[in-house]
């Protein structure tokens, strides 16, 4: 089976891009658009990997982290965040949250596809 | 079908007479033969240029063979047809006095247009077919159609 | 990098929506609604369209976004106070950005220098703030002076490379690696056996589990928190790539790497939270379940949003390929001739005793009338976004003139064709400008004749009666009629000492070669005149018309069909032919009287009605038909508004009634027919031609109108 991504952001070029990049790369890829939608569906999906944007309406990306994390279930899933970003003490409070990495905006396909399977292992 | 004939180097014509006289179509350029509907005249056309018709829906112009190659105007009759043909994306009729049949030659049956038949005539006939009682001309559908069309606006 | 057409396409269409959004916001902050909220909408707005430019290489938009960005922050996390002038500012950035978005749509050059105006305003703003002792701003750490479209690496992961200078020099190395996860580690959902293995593809790896931590039956959680790894790493790659690998825990663990040789540990032990809180921390029962924990989290902002915004809710939409509803577009327009023709011929054939049969022909008028209205609706679009782009250009064109100007939108919700929006752009953004520039005073002059000094236009749209009419009215002077006159006799647009009424004189400003570069200014100009306006208007089909009140203002009103597909028309006949003319020219049908029409020269006939005389255009002897009627028959004439030639009389045979038609090319599959705009299909079967009157008259020859004057 392959590896089920969730991909939480609000603005649909991103999530198109990151579907086609996860698509080709041979995972499969569900979205959420915003933070509410994206907890939901995870806990309707349970997928293998989450990435989220940081900024999005209702709630936010650190929100979507401490959301699933509350669960002790959900703490091994990796939660990768995806933004433009680039300060320490940004990294610090994703981390504190309980991501597991990030990704930059823009980002490129391959290390996009590459940073998801540095955190699960999938070939 | 098409691609059959043109494997054995044959090519099918529907056949039709306009003026008294025997012209033919390439099959794969014709799309429906129809009874005469109701024209509407156009302004300010060339007087081949009967007017427009509906054909589903669509409007699509008629032209009227006979003047087309200076045979004078088709006679109303009951005989009378419209042969829908396509040229590219564009659809247009023919009115021709009546169609009498589809006929396959090889390829190489098909003989140049000779010289002789200047002016006009000439320009919209891409060759001849042999028949059983004469000939017959092969419209040149591109050549009939484009010189007779109004620039776009 | 490479992004395709289709993303940025989405991009665009994306970028858009946000921009309205934006504006909506603004909107809303400067009507006085101030609310955390809308801040944080109008950063998220700007930050999202950062985000995805940066994914095409837009430096100069993300640069600027960025920038913006930084500003709304502040003033988002309260350490930029929002005063007037700030306002400002972030109203101007919002239209700045979409000039930026714009211009990287069409693939224009932008002019960098108003760029760099408007980045220096946005710089002001955060230097006024730091220099007021507030907190710092961050734009350090955020590096705007860089920006995020310069080659920074990609932080969180860059692919793993060799150095080849420092390998050359160096060699293959080996390192001594300690590396004691904290419990956060797995929390995060680290898997410390993926690290290794990642390790492990840099070079040989030897792994060493250190258990003296271990404690006795613990839990497994328990027992993965005290696992040490001891490890050694013979590689060729550099010290930073090994910590790359580590870059994501960094913090969730204890980690030294120890080049050999080395007697100093250059990573030093980074420590993160101790053990014994994090284990207790772990052991907290997690006794509320999940589910009610979003819904308590998310409580609070949804119910913000929906405080301010109840009316703005989005509603589930689709996005649908447009060939896809032209294609439904097309078959409705076939279903409703095919209705048409049906009900006639029922007629025809007298079925009417047939209560059943009409009962049925009605239903199916009915709901092919529902179908078309419905999807007639799909391409429908409020005319808001139009009318957003409005408010810059009012600001633009304030500034550009040095006019004070507001801009009202009125019934900014009603629903347009697609097409018609878009087509509408242009003349509208000209009528806005020459509103501002022509229309408004200055302030002086305002304020001395006792005026507001800030001019305001209003902008409304509004259905009526099958049609949306969009006026455009301002508060300023009004035409100076005197020298609108003056104007046109100068060009020769009319005689001098013609006897114009103020209406006419009013709508001199829309003929061809009235408007020059010397009447407009640098904005609304161009060389462009309002005949512009008036052919775009026409070529939807629609008309425009002006009313001005000397002192009190001016007000432009465009009236347009609410499709291009359907049009509404006169049904006509000359000789045997059958033709429509667009309702929207049309102004009366007349039967003049015996001397009301009179020979002029050898070819012209002029009907007198009201005191006017207007040219008669015989349609027959036009169009090269021959007339159904007798000669000495009563004239029919309808009466016809023109660009051309104003008001013109068209004579007809026969005037049938109005009707809705299904407008079908002609272009297509003939070509373009002089004084003939399209056809349509007739419940009959039959075609019908759709006239343009404007053509008609402009070809106009009148020969042989003398013998049809009736005496």
């Amino acid at each position: 089976m392959s590896i089920m991504v969730l991909a939480i952001d609000d603005s649909r070029t991103i999530r198109s891009m990151v579907h086609q990049a996860l698509a080709a790369a041979g995972f499969s890829c569900e979205l959420a658009e915003d933070g509410v939608e994206g907890v939901r569906r995870f806990e309707e999906l349970r997928p293998d990997v989450v990435i989220t944007d940081i900024n999005m309406p209702h709630m936010d990306g650190f929100g979507v982290i401490e959301a699933i994390r509350k669960d002790v279930a959900n703490r091994r899933v990796p939660i990768l965040v995806m933004t433009t970003e680039t300060a320490k003490e940004f990294k610090t409070r994703a981390r504190d949250a309980g991501a597991t990495g990030w990704i930059g905006k823009p980002f490129d396909d391959q290390s996009l596809v590459q940073v998801i399977r540095r955190v699960t292992g999938a070939a | 079908m098409q691609d059959a004939a043109d494997q054995n180097g044959e090519v099918e014509f529907v056949i039709f007479t306009s003026g008294g006289q025997s012209f033919s179509l390439d099959i794969r350029h014709v799309r429906e033969i129809r009874g005469q509907s109701a024209v509407t005249p156009l302004p300010h056309a060339p007087e081949e240029v009967l007017g427009v018709t509906n054909l589903r829906g669509a409007v699509i112009p008629v032209f009227d063979l006979a003047r087309c190659f200076a045979l004078g105007a088709t006679v109303d009759a009951e005989r009378n047809v419209i042969v829908i043909a396509m040229n590219g994306t564009q659809t247009i009729g023919l009115l021709v006095q009546s169609v009498s049949e589809i006929v396959s030659f090889p390829r190489a049956n098909i003989q140049d247009a000779p010289d002789m038949l200047g002016g006009s005539a000439q320009s919209h006939i891409s060759g001849l077919v042999p028949l059983q009682e004469g000939m017959s001309r092969v419209i040149d559908l591109p050549s009939l159609i484009q010189r007779r069309m109004p620039v776009p606006a | 990098m490479a992004a395709n057409d289709a993303f940025r396409d989405l991009f665009f269409e994306e970028a858009e929506d946000l921009l309205a959004t934006l504006s909506d916001d603004l909107v809303r902050l400067s009507a006085g609604e101030f609310d955390n909220e809308i801040v944080h909408s109008i950063f998220r707005a700007v930050h999202s369209i950062k985000g995805s430019a940066g994914a095409f290489s837009l430096e100069e938009l993300v640069d600027f976004a960025h920038r913006y960005e930084t500003v709304l922050d502040g003033v988002r996390s309260d350490r930029l106070e929002l005063t007037p002038d700030l306002f400002r500012v972030v109203q101007r950035s919002a239209d700045h950005l979409a000039v930026l978005v714009e211009a990287a749509r069409t693939e224009q050059e932008t002019d960098r220098a108003v760029t760099e105006t408007a980045l220096a305003a946005l710089d002001a703003c955060l230097c006024a703030a730091s220099a007021t002792g507030a907190d710092p701003m961050p734009t350090a750490s955020e590096t705007p002076e860089a920006g995020p479209a310069q080659e920074e690496p990609q932080f969180g992961f860059v692919p793993l490379s060799l150095d080849l200078d420092s390998l050359a020099q160096t060699g293959p190395q080996s390192f001594d690696i300690c590396f004691r996860p904290h419990p956060s580690l797995y929390e995060n959902g680290h898997e410390p056996a993926l690290l290794l293995a990642q390790l492990a593809e840099l070079g040989h790896l030897e792994t060493e589990i250190d258990l003296s931590a271990l404690p006795h039956w613990s839990a497994p959680e328990i027992v993965e928190q005290a696992l040490s790894w001891k490890l050694r790493l013979a590689t060729d790659a550099t010290q930073d790539a090994i910590e790359e690998v580590f870059d994501f825990v960094d913090g969730l663990c204890d980690l030294t790497i120890q080049a050999e040789g080395n007697d100093m540990p250059e990573t030093v032990v980074q420590n993160g939270a101790p053990i014994e809180t994090a284990t207790t921390k772990l052991a907290e029962p997690d006794a509320a379940p999940t589910a009610t924990c979003i819904e308590a989290e998310t409580a609070e902002p949804a119910s913000a949003a929906k405080s301010v915004a109840a009316a703005d809710t989005p509603r589930p939409t689709l996005r649908v390929d447009l060939d896809r509803i032209e294609r439904l577009f097309n078959a409705v327009g076939e279903l409703i001739i095919n209705q048409s023709m049906i009900a006639q011929r029922v007629d025809d054939l007298q079925l009417h005793h047939d209560a059943d049969m009409a009962v049925h022909v009605e239903s199916y008028r009915l709901l092919a009338r529902d179908i078309q209205e419905a999807v007639m609706a799909i391409r429908a679009q409020p005319v808001k976004p139009l009318f957003q782009r409005m408010s810059r250009i009012v600001r633009e064109a304030a500034d550009g003139t040095g006019k004070q100007a507001q801009l009202v939108m009125v019934g900014e919700g009603t629903e347009v064709d697609k097409t018609v929006i878009e087509r509408l752009a242009d003349p509208l953004t000209h009528m806005i400008r020459n509103s501002v520039d022509h229309g408004l005073e200055g302030p002086e002059q305002r304020c001395a004749n006792g005026k507001d000094p800030v001019g305001t236009i209003w902008l409304s749209a509004a259905h009526r009666s099958g049609s949306v009419v969009i006026t455009i009215r301002d508060d300023g002077g009004g035409l100076d009629r005197e020298k609108v006159l003056g104007v046109a006799v100068k060009k020769g647009l009319v005689p001098a000492g013609a006897d114009l009424s103020e209406s006419e004189i009013d709508n001199l400003i829309f003929l061809p070669g009235f408007s020059t570069a010397s009447a407009t200014s640098l904005l609304s100009g161009r060389g462009v005149g309002l005949d512009v306006v008036r052919t775009a208007v026409q070529s939807l089909g629609g008309r425009v018309n002006i009313v001005s009140r000397p002192g009190k203002g001016t007000e432009f009103t465009i009236a347009l069909p609410l499709t291009l597909a359907v049009l509404d028309g006169m049904l006509i006949s000359v000789g045997n032919i059958s033709m429509l003319v667009p309702i929207s020219a049309v102004l009366e049908t007349i039967r003049p009287l015996a001397g009301e029409v009179q020979a002029v020269g050898p070819d012209e006939c002029l009907l007198s009605i009201r005191g006017r005389f207007v040219p008669v255009i015989d349609l027959a002897a036009n169009l090269g038909v021959p007339r159904a009627v007798e000669a000495d028959a009563p004239m029919l004439l309808l009466l016809v508004e023109t660009e051309a030639r104003g008001t013109c009389a068209l004579l007809v045979d026969r005037v049938h009634d109005q009707r809705q038609v299904v407008i079908k090319g002609l272009e297509s599959n003939y070509g373009h027919v002089p004084g003939v705009s399209a056809a349509t299909v007739l419940g009959d079967g039959q075609i019908a031609l759709i006239l343009d009157p404007d053509a008609i008259v402009a070809q106009n020859h009148g020969a042989g109108l003398r013998a049809v004057i009736p005496s």
